[in-house]
């Protein structure tokens, strides 16, 4: 509370009404060391530490706690998506080819049943040779949940048959409908969401990291270090772009698993990412290196490693994580159109660009509209980090 | 301001340098070249590979030779204005790409003033008109247009063409133009179709500026200079034209730097989606089949105009804002 304008202790009331004050003195003593009470909430708000200030703005960033939430479903699903799906992403049923999305029905002849599936009519026509569903209302299907059903390996190492969600003994269950293979369009997004929301994440923290390093070096020593980062820099930054992710991603071998090619992209999007983040770490520190206890800690016999990382960078950690966040959503429409373009991920391995694949020509549109809903969970994904990015930056903004 | 110009311009030759080794190496990176490529889909189609052909090729590509030297053999061809051989169209890539880079560049300019013309003023309306139901709309949509792929938007908005105006889809002419001289009826075919590619290619890149000229436009707003010339009794209207728009206009220049390369592909995606004749999917198909002069000189053009954008918004902004000043202090 230091420079809180002093004030007079306690103030003898006002003449009332119009009259002239003339000039006025208080006769009180003049306390030179008074300073007003605080209240209980002022004293909370003063003596908070910092990242409970960076919370309390947050929560009143509306959108941005509503897209926190959000991404906490979307990485659970990342977390548990063998057990949220209700089929293995690649068990085929050649009885439903293109079948469009089910309804989920409650009552069945105004009986409550739960949810559940009506078994279908399945006919070719072959005027136009399409397969035409429809509902064959005698018989219900009621979902299952907390069931036995398609086998996996949770993260490729435990074997389990355990699912939150099983379609009827006999029956079948796609909300979301089904592919050219008869393969489950919602299991298929759950399992994609894994890869697609994962890029982002691992890609930022290597280009985080890459940043700090290459910047906090730059920023700290300044001199030829600064100057050759500089230039690295510029260079990275002459390049363009999307055609550079292309070159890149075309130069990663065909026959890698999907894991090695999944890793090699986001080292990818790593490597063109640092050079913003390294630009902002370096203009800061060249700032802060010049405050009074960065002097101190170096006097005290701070070795320059510990006095960037333990002194400097915490300064502005939260900027840099929010700006962080907001070139995620970057990442994760580039991972799709990459492996839209057949560049990126390939097949066997799901990823949401992979699904699009499928919806890649205009018969898809016309006719299986249904393939077209892995861009739901992008377009959510890529908003939610956005106005989580937008909030974090506000909160973490002392000046605002 | 001369001399700094011929000073940039001098730094730009090392930069393109280390710009078409570095895109030399990476398009040089997967196992094999064009003609292992060409070859084994010759055999798997059952045709005869005239080998005398293929070791012809090998020899004056220099395909034959280690790296390094091909690297060299391929910058003094571009030194002497050749750019090389497309292996894939038999052609010399200059003819390949001479061939798309028109309508390439009419798409994109297009599209450019498409940004700058919707972005403009909606963003001047929102940032006038802070929080009101307009606002809110356009934030949204604008929103929504950043978070959608655009190749997606592509195939939606071609069907409802398709569906609902009857509009023949893909392309950038009718087929049977297609390998037509220009004519004044092709050019109209031409003009027709662009209304949907430039639709969907605008979207991002106008919901992008619209969010940074607005609220650039709002910081401006704030400033005392803006109180102070209401105070004085300026008009409203003419006292925004007059600063603070002109102040906000900075993201207009500054782009030019990532937007003058997206006149030759910044669209790749979408072009891929709407089989437009455009170099996007050249490139795409280049780098896939390992056409390597083709891939290579795509991108060093983009390269090219990136840094050529760079120093044409710094002067530009230096032009606008005399607050900026190019000699000393901007390095540091």
């Amino acid at each position: 509370m230091n420079g809180a304008p002093m004030t007079q202790g306690s103030q003898p009331p006002l003449p009332a009404g119009d009259e002239d004050l003339g000039h006025w003195v208080s006769n009180e003593p003049f306390d030179a060391t008074y300073q007003p009470a605080l209240s209980p909430a002022q004293q909370r708000y003063y003596s908070a530490p910092q990242w409970k200030l960076i919370w309390w703005k947050f929560r009143r960033h509306r959108l941005a706690v509503v897209s926190a939430g959000l991404l906490a479903v979307l990485y659970f699903i990342v977390i548990f998506a063998e057990m949220l799906a209700p089929y293995a992403p690649d068990s085929r049923n050649s009885q439903y080819i293109y079948a469009p999305p089910q309804r989920i029905h409650l009552f069945h002849e105004g009986e409550f049943l739960g949810p559940f599936v009506y078994g279908d009519h399945r006919k070719l026509d072959m005027e136009v040779l399409r397969r035409i569903y429809t509902e064959n209302t005698a018989k219900p299907h009621p979902v299952r949940f907390f069931c036995q059903g398609d086998k996996y390996r949770f993260w490729g190492m435990v074997e389990a048959r355990f699912h939150v969600i099983c379609p009827a003994k006999d029956g079948v269950f796609y909300p979301l409908g089904t592919d050219r293979l008869g393969r489950d369009q919602l299991s298929r997004i759950l399992y994609g969401a894994r890869v697609s929301l994962t890029v982002g994440l691992v890609g930022i923290v290597l280009s985080m990291t890459l940043g700090i390093l290459i910047g906090g070096a730059a920023g700290y020593y300044g001199g030829w270090a600064d100057l050759i980062t500089q230039r690295i820099i510029e260079l990275l930054r002459s390049f363009p772009e999307l055609p550079l992710w292309m070159a890149l991603s075309a130069a990663l071998p065909a026959t890698w698993s999907p894991v090695t090619t999944f890793f090699g992209i986001t080292i990818i999007f790593a490597l063109l990412d640092w050079t913003g983040l390294a630009r902002a770490v370096r203009s800061k520190l060249l700032s802060l290196r010049e405050e009074d206890f960065a002097m101190a800690a170096s006097l005290m016999g701070g070795r320059p490693h510990r006095i960037i990382y333990r002194h400097l960078v915490p300064n502005f950690m939260s900027h840099l994580i929010a700006s962080a966040t907001l070139s995620i959503p970057s990442m994760i429409l580039g991972e799709t159109a990459l492996s839209f373009l057949g560049l990126g991920l390939r097949p066997p391995a799901v990823s949401w660009g992979v699904l699009l694949v499928e919806a890649q020509n205009l018969n898809v549109v016309a006719l299986y509209p249904w393939l077209m809903l892995p861009v739901v969970p992008v377009v959510l994904a890529v908003l939610a980090f956005n106005f989580l990015g937008d909030g974090l930056r506000d909160a973490a903004d002392p000046y605002h | 301001m001369l001399s700094y110009i011929f000073r940039r311009l001098l730094l730009m030759i090392p930069t393109l340098l280390c710009i078409s080794a570095v895109v030399f190496i990476i398009i040089q990176l997967p196992p094999g070249d064009y003609l292992e490529t060409y070859i084994s889909e010759l055999r798997a189609s059952g045709e005869q590979v005239s080998l005398e052909r293929v070791a012809f090729m090998r020899e004056e590509y220099g395909l034959d030779q280690p790296v390094l030297s091909q690297y060299f053999f391929w910058l003094s061809g571009i030194l002497h204005g050749d750019f090389g051989y497309s292996f894939e169209y038999n052609q010399p890539v200059l003819d390949v790409i001479g061939e798309r880079l028109p309508l390439n560049v009419l798409l994109n300019l297009t599209t450019l003033c498409f940004i700058y013309i919707v972005s403009f003023p909606i963003a001047f309306y929102s940032a006038i008109n802070q929080y009101s139901i307009g606002d809110y709309t356009f934030s949204l949509l604008g929103f929504l247009g950043l978070a959608t792929p655009n190749f997606l938007l592509a195939l939606v908005l071609l069907w409802l063409a398709n569906a609902w105006l009857g509009v023949s889809v893909g392309g950038l002419m009718a087929p049977e133009y297609i390998d037509a001289p220009w004519s004044w009826a092709k050019m109209g075919s031409v003009l027709t179709h662009l209304g949907v590619p430039v639709l969907v290619i605008g979207t991002s890149g106008t919901a992008s500026m619209i969010r940074r000229l607005r609220a650039n436009l709002l910081d401006e707003l704030q400033k005392q200079y803006v109180v102070t010339g209401l105070a004085k009794g300026l008009p409203r209207w003419r006292l925004l034209l007059k600063y603070p728009v002109r102040m906000s206009l900075n993201p207009f220049i500054a782009d030019i730097g990532t937007i003058l390369p997206s006149v030759v592909s910044g669209s790749s995606l979408v072009a891929v989606v709407m089989s437009l004749q455009t170099l996007g999917p050249l490139l795409v198909r280049a780098l896939q089949s390992q056409d390597m002069y083709l891939a290579g000189t795509i991108v060093m053009l983009e390269a090219f105009l990136v840094v050529l954008g760079v120093l044409v918004s710094d002067l530009m902004l230096a032009w606008l804002d005399p607050r900026i000043r190019l000699q000393g202090g901007l390095r540091r």
